[in-house]
């Protein structure tokens, strides 16, 4: 087994977690391209963990998963509160802060 | 898979990365059809898949906690989570036109461009280093220990951290 393997995997999945946040408009969309590129990260960490012995790694990625969890659930909230205030979740629309 | 305490011979490996290699053609495809597909619920769904096979990847490098975690949090709780955001933000479950906006090529170039470059130095730093032959599971006695050792402020810091994205999600999100 290479290193390298995982390492390229996770940079795929990282790229296609990137496109998703650059080209959504959908707010939940865009939310679960952010919990793609969290796991690709994960991905990292595991496999650099593996490949020196060091439970370090295994560490990291549950701190990762659990400021994912703290993260989409306010990213949900905030999400509700645009869709309640906005009638939509087009990220594009939420632009009140624009001059 | 990983046997214990015994060196991986070539055999191993090669079921090994038979195994990884289902598993990441799995894994790219479902997450390509996540970000292009037309339906937010499909979208969902892939997600789902991704995260299973990202599970399974944990289990290949002998992160069996991780891997039980990422089932738990991720595929339990995480994806209900999202579900509910798609509902209660009544989005439709069939079909939509226009989920997607006008800078599609952009984001595919500005993809394109970071995934070759992560690749090009991932190759030139790590060209073809292997992972140790002798790999072991990680027990999870071992993680425990590490974390409420090693790493017991952060774990304390995250326990606050959880519980104010709780309260703060409820306090957003409650109508009043």
């Amino acid at each position: 087994m290479l290193l390298n393997q995982f390492l390229l995997f996770a940079a795929v999945l990282f790229s296609i977690g990137v496109y998703g946040v650059l080209v959504r408009k959908n707010g939940v969309l865009i939310l679960m391209s952010i919990e793609l590129i969290l796991n690709s990260v994960n991905i990292n960490l595991v496999a650099f963990g593996a490949y020196n012995g060091d439970v370090g790694g295994q560490v990291f990625a549950l701190f990762v998963i659990a400021v994912a969890a703290a993260e989409v659930g306010v990213g949900l909230a905030i999400v509700l509160l645009i869709y309640r205030n906005r009638r939509s979740i087009d990220v594009a629309e939420a632009n009140l802060l624009k001059g | 898979m990983l046997m214990l305490a015994q060196e991986l011979t070539t055999a191993d490996n090669a079921v090994i990365n038979v195994f990884f290699a289902v598993i990441a053609v799995v894994a790219i495809a479902a997450a390509v059809r996540m970000v292009t597909t037309s339906n937010v619920v499909h979208a969902a769904l892939y997600l789902l898949v991704v995260l299973s096979a990202v599970a399974a990847v944990y289990v290949i490098l002998g992160a069996e906690f991780v891997a039980a975690t990422q089932v738990l949090v991720y595929l339990g709780a995480i994806m209900v989570l999202l579900l509910f955001g798609v509902m209660l933000t009544r989005a439709k479950i069939g079909a939509e036109s226009d989920l997607d906006n006008e800078q599609r090529w952009i984001g595919a170039l500005v993809a394109t461009a970071m995934f070759a470059v992560m690749a090009f130095s991932l190759w030139e730093g790590f060209s073809d280093e292997r992972m140790p032959a002798a790999m072991q599971p990680q027990r999870t006695q071992a993680v425990a220990d590490e974390i409420f050792s090693t790493y017991i402020v952060p774990f304390e810091a995250l326990s606050v951290l959880l519980l104010a994205a709780l309260i703060g999600a409820v306090v957003v999100a409650r109508r009043d």
